[in-house]
């Protein structure tokens, strides 16, 4: 079973793309976080990532850099996550925890694996695991029935994306462009070369990541992609100061983009 | 008393190849790659020609022709009695990589990856640095092969090294200040990944210190490994004998792999790494992470790092800003726990104080860095006694560290200074010196709070 795979299947039927939307945990503080999250889910977010905050998050940009670091400064941990994935769960979304390597491996992998399946969290997707270090990531994802998603990058080698995304369970992320997150002007035509290239290799779903910022974009990106994958964008809102209200504005209208597009793949 | 390490110069006359890493760039339980997909195509090419390029003679011939009329190596091995004289009566030899082109060991591995830059041709080079050493030899080896360089420096670290970024700027470097996270070295890695992830096509990667994803822990050892290699053989030449132990300071810990490696499987020399011990590990304000830290991931690659209940990387803290890192590279790790090499602190007073002993001693300005390894020798040397022969690694020279080192003994603020005043070498600085304004001993006095 695939919380996130059903959740994207079901999107699939209904002819659309799934909206997956990141904001971190602890910004402007763990409540307001989790309130942000919630109000995500009523705007039409399918999937919430919830962000760990770390201290050096090597694949950020300036804006999510900047919403995490007073939430490391101020403590926030992984019991702080669980609780948003538990919110996350209630709202109805499927919650999937975002995190650099190092929170989990202190946490405890086989730890954070039981404690994230009980929360109802549909697994994690984590930016600088590589299946070949995954190992007890692996073990333990298979033991509680977690979805774990890779990433794949318009440099990945065919062979690299055959044995990544046969490491991956609910979907695979698509890296769209090279470099770190954050809004773009336009959408890279690298972006669907890759979902091509990836659906080729595999059956799991491919969602698209790096750049998405409104909805035009995101039905440019939904004409290719089984989802679509949004976080600079709401983090801004947030570093804006327009709560909850602000990041459900920006979920109704990326929901109205992903369902936009014209035909069924 | 440990001077059972007589080697006679027939044992072994040349030093060994580690048998780690594994294919995969694991170092025991150490190493290996930690990083966004994105970066893995391109530290796979890099691999692949570094593997070739190692065996090349070619590549050989021109690395060692470059280190010879360019660095100026083999850099001497120098005895240093009267500074002995401050260590148990143990003899103490100084392997003076301060004495390079461009001022430390640093530019033994920038002349390696700039080739390997030129090979896999890209035509730009980042890197990052602390104390601004690894920042200047690159700088400068672009200069000399024509490539374009940008270097990424923690904004608190620019101002503590700025003799170092007028250096990296006149010889045609950008340099970007880091504002992020503790705007230190971490910090600056974290930028220059940053940059790497989006210019990969374009550029190279010119990693300083034997830390990061493979390949990089294993490369730079490869390309440091010079130092040990020469000394080793240098210290059999003159005294028939191998050292009984061979002391380096451990921020990332090329200097050290570079002296340790050679060293390996003589069993009976130890391995010391001094680590910056800051105001005291028990204070929590030092950058001794092997001492004081425990296994986890950071900057791509498995290793001790300084970490709290969360995960999230601890601040370091040293005033020698090319130890003031979090992280360790994960050879080092690996020593450690297989029991090869042994890791202690030294605080930021006891280097202090060997800094000034070794400049009034024997006219050399060490590095802050190297005055660590300065300070484990003087500590070792008691331990060990009048017989015993240290060789320790005197990784880079202090001219960029003249105005710390001005600030901590209180120099510089009186119109004239008596001699030797505030580097009273038998005192703990922190009582002898006489300090300026808001510069306090104990602290950082590079820098503002």
């Amino acid at each position: 079973m695939s919380l996130l795979g059903d959740r994207l299947g079901a999107a699939r039927a209904e002819g659309r793309a799934a909206l997956v939307a990141y904001l971190p945990v602890g910004y402007p503080d763990v409540d307001g976080s989790i309130a942000a999250m919630t109000a995500m889910v009523e705007g039409g977010a399918d999937v919430v990532e919830i962000g760990v905050p770390y201290s050096d998050p090597g694949m950020d940009g300036p804006v999510i850099q900047q919403a995490v670091e007073p939430a490391v400064r101020a403590g926030v941990g992984m019991r702080d996550v669980l609780r948003a994935v538990e919110a996350v769960a209630a709202a109805g979304a499927v919650p999937a925890v975002m995190s650099y390597w190092n929170p989990i491996e202190r946490y405890g992998v086989e730890r954070f694996a039981a404690d994230l399946a009980a929360a109802g969290g549909a697994g994690a997707i984590t930016p600088d695991l590589i299946p070949d270090e995954a190992g007890a990531w692996l073990a333990a994802s298979d033991e509680h029935g977690l979805d774990r998603v890779f990433l794949v990058a318009p440099s990945s080698t065919d062979a690299r994306l055959r044995s990544t995304t046969a490491a991956c369970r609910g979907f695979v992320y698509a890296a769209s462009t090279m470099g770190v997150t954050g809004t773009r002007a336009t959408v890279s035509d690298a972006a669907e070369r890759l979902v091509v290239r990836t659906r080729a290799v595999t059956d799991v779903p491919v969602c698209v990541g790096l750049g998405v910022s409104n909805g035009d974009q995101a039905a440019e990106v939904a004409a290719f992609a089984d989802g679509v994958i949004v976080g600079t964008a709401y983090v801004r809102r947030m570093l804006d100061g327009t709560g909850p209200d602000g990041v459900r504005a920006l979920s109704e209208e990326l929901a109205a983009g992903v369902r936009r597009r014209v035909a069924v793949p | 008393m440990t001077t059972s390490a007589v080697h006679p110069p027939e044992d072994r006359l040349e030093p060994a190849r580690p048998t780690w890493p594994d294919a995969t760039g694991h170092f025991g339980v150490f190493g290996g790659r930690f990083v966004p997909e994105a970066l893995i195509a391109a530290l796979d090419e890099l691999t692949e020609a570094y593997e070739a390029m190692r065996v090349d003679p070619a590549f050989l011939a021109e690395f060692a022709a470059l280190q010879r009329d360019y660095t100026g190596r083999p850099s001497p091995v120098t005895e240093v009695p009267r500074f002995a004289g401050h260590c148990g009566g143990a003899r103490v030899l100084l392997k003076r990589e301060d004495l390079n082109h461009t001022g430390s060991h640093k530019i033994n591995n920038v002349l390696g990856q700039a080739l390997l830059t030129k090979r896999i041709g890209k035509k730009r080079v980042i890197a990052e640095t602390g104390a601004g050493q690894h920042g200047v030899a690159t700088a400068t080896a672009a200069a000399l092969m024509g490539l374009s360089c940008t270097v990424y420096m923690g904004e608190q670290d620019t101002r503590r090294q700025a003799l170092n970024v007028a250096r990296m700027r006149l010889l045609g470097a950008e340099v970007i200040p880091v504002t992020t996270g503790s705007r230190t070295l971490k910090d600056a890695i974290n930028e220059a990944f940053r940059d790497w992830v989006t210019n990969v096509e374009t550029t190279n990667y010119v990693f300083g210190t034997v830390a990061g994803p493979h390949p990089f822990p294993a490369m730079v050892r490869d390309f440091q490994r010079v130092i040990g290699d020469e000394a080793r053989g240098q210290v059999l030449e003159r005294e028939g004998r191998l050292p009984d132990a061979v002391l380096a300071c451990v921020g990332g810990g090329s200097n050290a792999i570079g002296i340790f490696t050679a060293f390996v499987p003589d069993e009976g020399v130890r391995l010391v790494g001094l680590e910056a011990g800051g105001d005291g590990v028990g204070t929590g304000r030092h950058a001794a992470t092997i001492t004081g830290g425990a296994p986890g991931v950071l900057h791509g690659a498995r290793s001790y790092l300084l970490q709290d209940d969360n995960g999230q990387t601890i601040e370091s803290h040293s005033i020698s800003a090319g130890l003031d890192y979090p992280g360790v590279g994960p050879e080092h790790s690996h020593l450690h726990d297989i029991g090869r090499a042994e890791y202690s602190p030294v605080t930021d007073a006891e280097a202090m104080e060997a800094f000034a002993l070794l400049c009034r001693t024997e006219g050399i300005i060490p590095a802050i860095e190297s005055a660590h390894a300065l300070a484990g020798a003087m500590k070792l040397g008691r331990e060990l006694g009048p017989d015993a022969l240290l060789l320790v690694n005197l990784s880079g020279r202090g001219d960029k560290d003249v105005e710390t080192a001005s600030r901590w003994f209180g120099l510089g603020d009186r119109e004239s200074v008596e001699p030797g005043a505030g580097m009273d070498t038998d005192q703990h600085p922190t009582e002898g010196a006489v300090t300026n304004g808001d510069a306090v001993p104990g602290q950082d006095a590079g820098s503002p709070a």
